[in-house]
C-alpha cells in the first residue's frame, strides 16, 4: 500500500431549496477540485460518489456516471455508494483504497443530496427506508425517534438526570450555529441559545428541533492522488493516514452496545491502528451531530472523553477552537448543514483546510494542526473514520 | 441456505399474537426478530421458539412527527422492550396518552400484543408489537 494526499477539494453553499439538480451539484465542486489540484478532467481516472436518496429527491439515480459525462470525464468507471449519511465518508473510503492499492493514480470522489425539494413528510419517509423496514419500521420508526431512545438510555446508563442531560445537549448546538456563523458554506447563519433549544417544538421526545440537524441540498468533492503524483501537483498535500468502517444490524439488535454504538469503536480503532495514532493525537475533529445527542456519544465512542461526560466537555469549552478537541468548527451537521451523500467527502474537505493552514481568515483555524478525524455514521450504524495528516 | 424463520412466517404468527423467535441449540441464545445466524454465536443450529411475549421497557420516545402517509398515527410510543428471554424489541406503547408518557415508563413490566402496520408506497404490510403494562 502507497500513502495517498488530497491534492484538491470542492464545497458547494450548502442550502434549502437548490435550484440546481444533483447532477449539476455534483459537478460544479468536481470541477472546482481538480481545477483546484490543477488538472483537467482527462486527467481523472475514476469516479466514486456518494448519494443517499437521488431516487427519492429527484427520480435520478446514478448520478456518477452522469456527473462523469458532463464534466468531460468521459467513460470513467463511475460509481455510486449508498451507505444513508456515511455515503460520502464510504466512497472516500473506497476511492482511497484504490488509489492505494496502486490500481489508480488519481481518482476524484464526491458527494451530493438534494433532499429538501422534496418537503419534509417525504424527506422522513425517504431516510425511513434507512431503518429496518420489515421489524422496526412498521411501530412508526424514524431517526428523531432512534436518537430519542439513545438520549434516555443515555440518562438511565450513565445516571446523568434528564433535564441536565437536556441542557448539555442544548449547549452542543448552541456552539454549534455559532462556528457556523463564520463558516460561509453553512447552511443556518442564526446564532441560538439554550433557552431558544430548550422551547423548540418537540419532534420525539426528548430530541426538539434544535436538538436535530437539518434537511440539505448541498455537495463536495475531493482528488486524490499517489504521493508521488501530490508531490509534483500541490506544494502542501495532505495525507489520508487511516481509515475504518462498521456496519451494523437492527437498532434492537443493539441492545449489548447501546448507546454505545459498537460499529463507531470498532471502525475508529481500525483507523487509529493504522494511522499508528491514539485520540490524544488528533488536533481537530468534524464528527457526526445529525442530533444533539448524537454529537456526545459520538465524541465519546472517537475516545476523546469518557463514557457519560461529553455533554460537560462541550460545557466547558473543552470543543472549542483552543480547547482539548475543537469538534465541528464548520459549524457541524446542525449548522453547516448535512446533505448526506456528500456530508462525509464536506468533513474531508473542511480538515484539508484545516491542516492546509487555510482557515485563518475565516476565525476557525486550528493553529499548527497536523491530525485530523472525521466520524460519519449512516442508518443504525454504518460507521466510517478517515485520519488526515498534515505530513 | 433458507432463513429457518424467514419474515413471512414471523409476521403471520405475530398477526396473531405469537412472537416467534429462535433458539440457538449450540449456545442457548434467543433470536428475535429472527436473523438468519445466531445473534450470539453466529452458528445456524437453531430451532423457531415461541417467546412469552413478556418483557421490560428499557427507553421509548414519543414521536410527533410521521414519516408521509403516517402522520395520523402521531403522536405515538415507540418503546423498545427486552423480552424475558433476553433479546430487545421494538414496538409501540398502548394503555397509555403519548402526551402522559414520561421517564416513569422505563422498567416497567409489559406484555406484547400485534398490530399491523398496513404498508404503504414503499413497504410491504408488517405487524409491530403493540405492549401493554402487565
Ligand atoms: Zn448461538
Amino acid at each position: 500500500m502507497r500513502r495517498v494526499a488530497v491534492i484538491g477539494t470542492g464545497h458547494s453553499k450548502f442550502m434549502y431549496n437548490s435550484p440546481k439538480t444533483s447532477v449539476e451539484m455534483l459537478s460544479e465542486v468536481a470541477m472546482d477540485a481538480i481545477m483546484d489540484a490543477s488538472l483537467k478532467p482527462k486527467d481523472i481516472q475514476a469516479i466514486f460518489a456518494g448519494n443517499g436518496l437521488g431516487d427519492f429527491e429527484e427520480g435520478q439515480s446514478s448520478v456518477s456516471s452522469y456527473v462523469a459525462d458532463d464534466i468531460g470525464c468521459f467513460n470513467v468507471p463511475a460509481t455510486r455508494y449508498e451507505g444513508a449519511c456515511a455515503s460520502g465518508s464510504m466512497a472516500v473510503r473506497d476511492a482511497y483504497m484504490w488509489v492505494a492499492s496502486g490500481f489508480y493514480d488519481i481518482v476524484l470522489v464526491g458527494g451530493v443530496e438534494r433532499a429538501t425539494a422534496i418537503g419534509v413528510p417525504l424527506a422522513t419517509r425517504a431516510f425511513c427506508t434507512f431503518a429496518d423496514s420489515r421489524y422496526e419500521f412498521p411501530a412508526g420508526f424514524n431517526y428523531p425517534a432512534s436518537f430519542g431512545m439513545l438520549t434516555y438510555l443515555y440518562s438511565t446508563t450513565y445516571g446523568v438526570p434528564l433535564e441536565r442531560l437536556k441542557e448539555l445537549m442544548a449547549g452542543v448546538s448552541v456552539q454549534s450555529h455559532e462556528y457556523g456563523l463564520q463558516n460561509p458554506n453553512a447552511q443556518i447563519h442564526q446564532a441560538l441559545t439554550k433557552e431558544d433549544v430548550l422551547k423548540s417544538p418537540m419532534i420525539s421526545s426528548p430530541i426538539q428541533l434544535h436538538d436535530c440537524c437539518p434537511f440539505t441540498d448541498g455537495s463536495a468533492a475531493i482528488v486524490l492522488a499517489s504521493e508521488e503524483i501530490a508531490k509534483k501537483l500541490v506544494k502542501k498535500p495532505v495525507y489520508i493516514a487511516g481509515v475504518g468502517q462498521s456496519s451494523s444490524g437492527k437498532i434492537s439488535s443493539q441492545s449489548k452496545h447501546y448507546p454505545r454504538i459498537r460499529a463507531r469503536e470498532l471502525s475508529v480503532q481500525q483507523a487509529y491502528k493504522m494511522a499508528g495514532l491514539t485520540p490524544q493525537d488528533i488536533d481537530v475533529c468534524e464528527l457526526h451531530d445529525c442530533f444533539s445527542i448524537a454529537a456526545i456519544i459520538a465524541s465519546e465512542g472517537l475516545g476523546f472523553f469518557e463514557y457519560g461526560t461529553a455533554g460537560e466537555a462541550w460545557e466547558r469549552g473543552d470543543t472549542r477552537l483552543g480547547g482539548k478537541i475543537p469538534i465541528n468548527l464548520s459549524g457541524g451537521l446542525k449548522s453547516k448543514g448535512h446533505p448526506i451523500g456528500a456530508t462525509g467527502v464536506a468533513q474531508v474537505c473542511e480538515l484539508t483546510q484545516q491542516l492546509t493552514g487555510n482557515l485563518v481568515d475565516l476565525g476557525r483555524q486550528v493553529e499548527g494542526a497536523k491530525y485530523g478525524l472525521t466520524d460519519t455514521m449512516g442508518a443504525d450504524g454504518i460507521v466510517v473514520n478517515i485520519i488526515l495528516s498534515a505530513e | 441456505m433458507e432463513y429457518k424463520l424467514p419474515f413471512e412466517v414471523y409476521n403471520k404468527n405475530l398477526k396473531k399474537g405469537k412472537l416467534l423467535g429462535l433458539k440457538c441449540n449450540d449456545c442457548g441464545t434467543v433470536t428475535c426478530p429472527p436473523t438468519m445466524a445466531c445473534s450470539e454465536c453466529a452458528g445456524t443450529n437453531h430451532e423457531i421458539h415461541e417467546l412469552s411475549g413478556m418483557g421490560k421497557i428499557v427507553t421509548f420516545s414519543v414521536s410527533y412527527v410521521g414519516a408521509e402517509g403516517r402522520q395520523n398515527e402521531h403522536p405515538l410510543t415507540i418503546v423498545l422492550v427486552k423480552l424475558d428471554e433476553g433479546p430487545w424489541i421494538m414496538g409501540n406503547l398502548i394503555d397509555l396518552d403519548p402526551q402522559k408518557v414520561t421517564m416513569e415508563i422505563i422498567g416497567k413490566r409489559v406484555k406484547a400484543g400485534s398490530k399491523m402496520f398496513p404498508g404503504d408506497k414503499y413497504s410491504a404490510a408488517a405487524a409491530r408489537p403493540l405492549f401493554s403494562f402487565i
